[in-house]
């Protein structure tokens, strides 16, 4: 039976399938729970009750709302470009999926331990505005063009510093290999070993990037509903419309995973003495996920013109300046080696 | 056929087929979407001949930055595309007599092809043992090649420096928002809570 899986094709390439099924149907049915803790806590925060009528609390919301996505008729709009209108859905679902093969969850528990791993998703992250822009398109109509423009510029302006500020995690672990950044920030102090305190301004600039990359608010300017309805979303219905929301919500799982792996250690238990493990991954994501939520409860949507300073005159200028920052320290050995702990050879 | 072999057979004939649809695409949108799954195909290329670091740039540099911009401007063009490829026809003889003409060259030269002594050893330096891709590229380009490759730098930074002056112009009479007199607009000054009784009015 081992040497069925292990050494034939078809073995193989069950094996992998299996694995993928493995982690795409758990997360998307932890997304349904993500999705109702998120209307949860927003409701909270504006003193309503939130979804509480279908099941117990309201917890198979998200399953009813997807029943009644899948079985709602697909409209197309006059004029639309019937491919791309379809294919932008799929291609904003699939884009934040397949991110998720270099995610590790434990140590070794990762679908393809690449080298490149933190390039692959970033490069897959950059092409997830192909999504927005061709549905933005092909719908042949105004608002969702102007939504599909603004997310555009946003979604490219904002990849920039993440950039950045990822090099900077590069240069402290010497790998790009997400196993071993998390590997990197083990050490004997536990929560204060992690890549937070010596990146510490990176963190905040990492997490509202990350906001903006994944438009949510306070800078969901492409789908504004008070200026533009819902950007780019407007003529969807049905099932592209479901696949849309999926994508943009496993887009910012996603987000909330990096920033666990890059800057919280990832499964790494923050009491020295505590086992490491998934749980602690599962945690680290969530509470991310509760400050997404918190954040679209709190903040008011900016305007477009901030929105573009933020990311080009005060982003990207701080995030290259500490760039060159963490080179030197990192070259040097400022703080104890603080910067500079790379666990595989150079 | 090894799952290496097909993958490449995969890759490079949806790069050509992305490439062929590239030019007869009607729609100019279509068009650059076939590009981008030309650019993808190649980036599959890539990562088959073990150089995943180019693979990856490729995709951030063309596919995730420079497509979205020609998307960008091919979407908000407004210009007759049909009209201008109903002039294909026309220039048909002169773009296959070019076609063939470059055909026969690669034929001649690819014809007495012959490898060089040193390229095969040449070809196995660049990666050595147990040193990753990405940093094989790194030791190569900023130890060996380093005046170079900033030179290569400096150059681009030339010319983005040129496109800025030429494009930039300060027009007058135009209102200009001030984020840092906005952030640092007082409240009190601004604005004044009234305790409104009902019934009252003010």
């Amino acid at each position: 039976m081992a040497d069925f899986f292990y050494n034939t094709n078809l073995g193989i390439f069950l094996l992998i399938v299996g694995q993928v099924l493995l982690i795409v149907v758990p997360l998307l049915v932890a997304l349904a729970f993500l999705l109702y803790g998120d209307r949860k806590v927003w409701a909270a925060v504006q003193l309503r009750r939130g979804p509480n009528v279908v099941g117990f609390f309201g917890l198979l919301q998200s399953f009813a709302d997807f029943i009644k996505y899948a079985v709602k008729e697909i409209v197309y709009p006059a004029g639309a470009d019937k491919f791309v209108f379809l294919m932008a859905p799929m291609v904003s679902l699939v884009m934040a999926l397949i991110a998720w093969a270099v995610i590790p969850f434990n140590d070794g528990w990762v679908l393809s331990d690449i080298n490149v791993a933190i390039l692959y998703v970033f490069a897959v992250s950059s092409l997830e505005v192909y999504g927005v822009i061709m549905g933005g398109w092909a719908s042949n109509s105004k608002y969702p063009f102007l939504g599909s423009l603004r997310s555009a510029a946003q979604m490219i302006s904002y990849e920039v510093s993440i950039g950045l500020i990822i090099i900077g995690v590069i240069i402290s672990s010497g790998s790009m290999n997400l196993t071993h950044i998390v590997q990197a920030q083990d050490g004997n102090y536990g929560i204060f070993s992690w890549y937070w305190l010596p990146h510490f301004p990176m963190m905040f600039l990492f997490l509202i990037s990350a906001l903006a990359e994944t438009n949510r608010p306070p800078f969901d300017l492409p789908e504004a509903e008070s200026e533009l309805v819902a950007g780019y979303q407007v003529e969807y219905s049905s099932t592209p419309f479901l696949l849309f929301m999926i994508g943009e919500y496993v887009a910012i799982v996603l987000m909330c995973a990096l920033m666990s792996l890059f800057f919280f250690g990832g499964w790494l238990s923050p009491i020295p003495g505590l086992p490491d493990g998934i749980l602690w991954m599962f945690a680290k994501i969530v509470f991310f996920f509760f400050i997404f939520a918190m954040v679209k409860a709190i903040t008011p949507r900016y305007r477009y013109d901030q929105l573009m300073r933020l990311g080009w005159k005060v982003f990207l200028p701080f995030s290259l300046i500490w760039v060159v920052f963490v080179a030197f320290a990192a070259r040097f050995e400022w703080f104890w080696g603080a910067y500079v702990r790379w666990t595989t050879g150079s | 056929m090894t799952v290496a072999g097909l993958a490449f057979y995969l890759f490079a004939i949806s790069a050509i087929i992305g490439g062929f649809f590239t030019v007869v695409a009607r729609n100019p949108v279509h068009s650059v979407l076939w590009l981008i799954l030309t650019f993808l195909s190649a980036a599959g290329l890539f990562v088959l001949l073990g150089a995943e670091f180019v693979a990856m740039l490729l995709i951030i540099v063309y596919v995730g930055a420079v497509m979205v911009l020609f998307l960008f401007v091919v979407m908000m063009l407004d210009v007759d595309f049909a009209e201008l490829k109903a002039g294909m026809a026309q220039y048909l003889p002169i773009a296959l007599a070019i076609g063939v003409v470059l055909l026969m060259q690669l034929g001649i030269v690819f014809g007495d092809w012959a490898q060089a002594p040193g390229a095969e050893a040449a070809r196995a330096a660049v990666t050595p043992d147990g040193v990753q891709n990405t940093a094989a590229l790194g030791l190569l380009l900023y130890d060996q090649y380093f005046l170079i490759f900033q030179l290569a730098g400096l150059i681009l930074f030339v010319a983005m420096i040129g496109a800025i002056v030429l494009t930039l112009r300060h027009r007058d009479g135009v209102k200009r928002q001030s984020p840092f007199a906005q952030m640092m607009r007082d409240p009190a000054k601004a604005m004044e809570l009234k305790d409104v009784k009902p019934g009252q009015g003010l």
